[in-house]
């Protein structure tokens, strides 16, 4: 796939983005449909979360994928690293969220292989607005995404979240934020309960509650599933960089959580 | 009408081999030595910014001398096809044999195309899952392709480094005893002692996890 003498002047392959780079290739994701397309009834992703503790920031997810009122699939990863100092989770539809995630992942990744240094924070969150924007088009067909977004800023030393809409809005948010269909139950739990300078053990304990608040009001959203043996996906990013919450410890808390619950 | 000079082909390939030559053996060498954990890349380079290893893809490092905008641009080529690769089918769809084949395609094909060939040699080092798995690639500016073990060197003193490193390589060794390896065929081939500051080096190791490569530091290099 080397086709040419690489980066001769004129050459159609531009700067860093690996997005830029797919395209001249003609393998960019279609995120179009024909105006005529009647909406398909793909599984979709609900609830995440993330919200600011002492040492950064923490995001969660839920297992659930929906379509319609079935459950298509028990155990989805919703939450992901985005690079070694952020992290990201989506909601909406699953498939195309997914790729949306992947394609952001190797972006992150070629930019800092070429150039030799990480995007900003913010250069990550805006390069992922404008990658929700791009998939405006699908959107309107019914097969939405939201991601949700949040890091360490190795500039500033703190952790930071973004929040996005449909239309690639890109909003930073202070605390917390919460996306997917119980996001608003779980930003409901997330505003009487969160306080400053949470441990690291005090806000995992606070993302499985708030996860468990939102299962109980919607129904797309899937709590803790302790037959089964199925837990939230946590992770945190801190200034030693993004790391997955052991699933042994999940399952700790939420056996606490929701004998509480009980 | 003006007939162009015939120029027999034997010699218009030993011109422009006599030139890549010429160009790459003004600039400065890497060394390449496998340790027990992964792959050592070493290179005189007094600069800090301007690098001549990178990372490639999660297991797989490149080297360059020679000329830096045309070595460069090998490496940003080859970021691109790993990536496009690993983004098309799956991450361990990248390989270094792969990406050593792609490397040898464009420098055969600019070597006989071009105004001017490359004057460039670089070499592509990836770590396997155990250190008989470990590649080494060497590619040399008309597009020869070397599939070396456990040690090469690329350069103007490419043949006293692996001299040095003939004589001294023994498979298994830690780390710092590797980077000893290497300093020392560069100490040999220059005949001067050298600073940590004129060193850039790079490793391969699979016990970093998914992403393999890694740049040493200078303390690191002070204590070999």
């Amino acid at each position: 796939m080397i086709t040419e003498p690489p980066g001769s002047p004129g050459s159609p392959v531009p700067g860093e983005s690996f997005a830029a780079l797919l395209r001249v290739q003609g393998m960019e994701p279609r995120w179009t449909l024909p105006p005529d397309a009647s909406v398909v009834d793909a599984p979709e992703g609900t609830t995440v979360l993330a919200f600011r503790y002492a040492g950064g920031v923490i995001m969660a997810g839920d297992r659930r994928a929906t379509a319609g009122n079935v459950i298509a699939y028990r155990t989805m990863q919703k939450v992901f690293p985005a690079d070694a100092f952020s992290a990201v989770g989506v909601s909406g539809t699953a498939g195309v969220g997914i790729e949306l995630i992947r394609l952001f992942q190797t972006e992150l990744e070629h930019y800092e292989k070429l150039e030799g240094s990480r995007l900003s924070l913010e250069g990550k969150a805006n390069h992922l607005a404008a990658m929700v924007r791009a998939h405006l088009p699908m959107a309107f067909q019914g097969l939405v995404v939201v991601p949700l977004f949040c890091g360490f800023d190795e500039d500033a030393d703190q952790g930071r979240l973004y929040s996005f809409d449909v239309v690639g809005g890109r909003y930073e948010e202070t605390d917390y934020a919460a996306t997917g269909s119980g996001g608003r139950d779980a930003k409901a739990y997330l505003r009487t309960a969160f306080r400053e300078g949470l441990t690291e053990g005090e806000a995992l304990r606070l993302a499985i509650e708030s996860l468990v608040a939102a299962a109980e009001e919607d129904t797309a959203t899937g709590g803790p599933d302790l037959q089964r043996g199925i837990y939230p996906n946590v992770v945190v990013v801190s200034a030693e960089g993004y790391r997955e919450i052991p699933e042994e410890q999940v399952a700790e808390v939420s056996r606490e959580v929701m004998g509480a619950a009980r | 009408m003006n007939l162009p000079f015939y120029v027999p082909p034997e010699q218009l390939m030993k011109d422009r081999a006599e030139f890549a030559r010429k160009g790459i053996a003004r600039g400065k060498s890497i060394a390449a030595v496998a340790y027990a954990d992964g792959m050592l890349l070493l290179a005189e380079n007094p600069s800090g910014t301007l690098h001549k290893i990178g990372e490639i893809y999660d297991r797989i490092a490149f080297a360059g001398v020679g000329k830096y905008t045309e070595f460069e641009a090998l490496r940003v080529a080859g970021i691109r096809h790993a990536d496009l690769k690993g983004y098309a089918y799956a991450r361990s769809d990248v390989t270094a044999k792969g990406l050593a084949n792609a490397y040898a395609q464009v420098l055969g094909q600019i070597f006989t195309q071009e105004v001017k060939p490359y004057e460039v040699e670089i070499m592509v080092a990836e770590v396997g899952k155990d250190a008989a798995d470990d590649l080494l690639f060497r590619v040399t500016y008309d597009g020869t392709l070397f599939a070396e073990e456990h040690f090469s060197a690329i350069g103007g003193q490419e043949e006293q480094l692996t001299m040095f490193l003939e004589e001294n390589f023994r498979p298994g060794a830690s780390l710092p005893t590797a980077l000893g390896w290497g300093i020392g065929a560069f100490q040999a081939a220059n005949g001067r002692a050298f600073e940590p500051r004129e060193w850039e080096a790079a490793v391969v190791d699979r016990t970093l996890g998914r992403r393999a490569f890694r740049r040493l530091r200078a303390e690191e290099l002070a204590q070999a």
